[in-house]
């Protein structure tokens, strides 16, 4: 095979870039700000690129990249270690194999498919939680975190067609 | 020699098998800082150097994002007040007369109290000093329910210590570093805290869910609790002092009796931090292990007797005749004098 086609992604760009982005917004969103007495909604801004990094090439990085996206989720919301390096991991895993039957299809398809991955972070969330602390979370408030979690495909859309062509290896 | 010209030169591996070894020893990793975590333990060993670092560096950082939405805030109730001044003044009328009723009652409340400690000789807990703090980042999901306080180690604030606002209990310090302390909220699923039922007495310990509302468990007694019931901290097990408001019970959608937290109904700006010190970090616990007991003596008595009979002393041993009358005339007085004694208090 001709590597003429070839043009590897710079990792600073793909990977890099998404990560300052994902702490930025999940800093800005842990703001201790209320409107008319609501608190801001605390999505899980590293799903984006769990869901986009593997919808876009297959890499030996980006798994070690969710993983250090997700310990720090896990120290700066104060939650048990791994938590959500983890739960990322199976999202990310989850889309690699899927991503045959993802790849081509319509928005509003792809829109259900971030959904459904990023429910199956959630459940394993849910699940390893359980098993950590011995007690079950408020199921409430996990579908609500994962409510405003789906509703960030937009973005996730965005890294993935930014990036979707420029590795011809992987198109 | 360069890679490609080595032994290795020609061997290639697909990408996408390289790529799932590198997602299978990723989650390995995950999952043994999962089990290398103790957070759940609450104890001062268990926050690490990682999160005191993480939490020093996010201390400014945080602070300076939270700014514009708290200067905002400002601003917002700058101009709220000055359009509603007239109904703020009628409504603050009637809550003042309102409290000079509750303040003669807390007065006279009060002078009765601090007679009837006077008269039982109690010994009453020691004021608590406290530390106020700024919070700078608020995390709210299920997961984890943690505040971040611009206040640490240099304000003697230490691991354990109860933080409230203006309305009641927030939750607990579990990880301090300097300028900055991590505060467990009483809606974590880690969080438990031992309260009573304010009207009953009724002992249930408080557990977060990562909802708004954390549970009652183990809630004892026949009837204890009603919807409404004001909820405070027991002191139980010397976590938090005894009387903290913590918030009214409700009966939840299943079933469950679940508390709302007084401490929501503020703002979340600002906290006070207990330097609160258990009775046994209080006491001293060298003193309290060091015991005096009387010596034993394990002597034989056939030795005793035989062989020394002068060394032991020997109490002059009345006869059963003479012992009888005289100890009743002894015994008389003070049971003469039991029914004033228990009557006086009356």
């Amino acid at each position: 095979m001709s590597m003429s086609g070839a043009r590897p992604l710079n990792p600073a760009r793909w990977l890099g870039v998404p990560m300052l982005m994902c702490i930025g917004a999940t800093m800005a969103f842990a703001a201790p700000i209320r409107i008319w007495g609501l608190q801001l909604p605390e999505p899980v801004f590293a799903m984006v690129p769990a869901f986009a990094w593997a919808m876009i090439r297959p890499s030996i990085m980006a798994p070690f990249a969710l993983l250090v996206l997700g310990l720090f989720l896990d120290i700066f919301w104060g939650g048990p270690t791994g938590l959500w390096g983890l739960s990322l991991l199976v999202a990310y895993a989850m889309v690699l194999i899927l991503r045959n039957a993802m790849t081509g299809q319509s928005r509003p398809m792809m829109w259900a498919w971030f959904a459904g991955v990023t429910a199956i972070a959630m459940i394993a969330s849910f699940l390893i939680t359980m098993l950590d602390s011995l007690a079950m979370p408020s199921l409430l408030a996990v579908f609500w975190q994962f409510l405003v979690t789906a509703l960030l495909f937009p973005f996730a859309h965005r890294l993935v067609d930014r990036f979707e062509d420029a590795d011809v290896r992987f198109r | 020699m360069r890679f490609r010209e080595g032994p290795l030169g020609d061997l290639k591996v697909p990408l996408t098998w390289t790529a799932a070894v590198a997602l299978i020893v990723a989650a390995v990793i995950g999952v043994a800082f999962l089990l290398a975590d103790r957070r759940e333990t609450l104890q001062e060993q268990a926050y690490g150097v990682t999160r005191q670092t993480v939490d020093t560096v996010a201390r400014p950082v945080s602070g300076a994002i939270a700014a514009p939405g708290r200067w905002t805030g400002l601003g917002l109730d700058y101009v709220r007040s000055y359009f509603f001044t007239a109904h703020e003044n009628r409504r603050l009328k009637v809550e003042l007369a309102e409290m000079r009723q509750w303040r003669d009652r807390a007065l006279a409340l009060q002078d009765q109290n601090d007679r009837f400690k006077s008269l039982l000789g109690l010994r009453t807990d020691p004021p608590i000093p406290m530390a106020s703090a700024r919070v700078v980042s608020d995390s709210r999901g299920p997961f984890a329910n943690t505040r971040l306080a611009d206040a640490g180690s240099e304000r003697g604030i230490v691991v354990g210590n109860p933080v409230l606002n203006e309305r009641g209990l927030v939750g607990r310090v579990v990880g301090v570093s300097r300028g900055v302390s991590r505060v467990l909220l009483l809606t974590d699923i880690a969080s438990r805290t031992p309260v009573m039922i304010d009207r009953t007495n009724a002992r249930a310990i408080l557990t977060g869910d990562g909802g708004p509302n954390p549970k009652l468990d183990y809630l004892r007694g026949v009837d204890p609790i009603q919807q409404g019931d004001r909820v405070v901290t027991s002191g139980d097990g010397g976590v938090v002092p005894r009387g903290l408001p913590v918030g009214a019970a409700v009966k939840g959608l299943d079933g469950r009796w679940r508390v709302v937290l007084f401490a929501d109904q503020a703002s979340i700006d600002y906290v006070r931090i207990l330097l609160f010190k258990d009775f046994a970090q209080l006491a001293d616990e060298k003193q309290l292990q060091a015991r005096s007991l009387p010596p034993v003596t394990t002597e034989d008595p056939q030795t005793s007797i035989l062989s020394n009979p002068v060394s032991r002393p020997v109490a002059p041993t009345p006869s059963p005749a003479t012992a009888t009358p005289s100890a009743a005339p002894a015994a008389r007085p003070a049971t003469t004098a039991t029914p004033p004694q228990t009557g006086a208090p009356r």
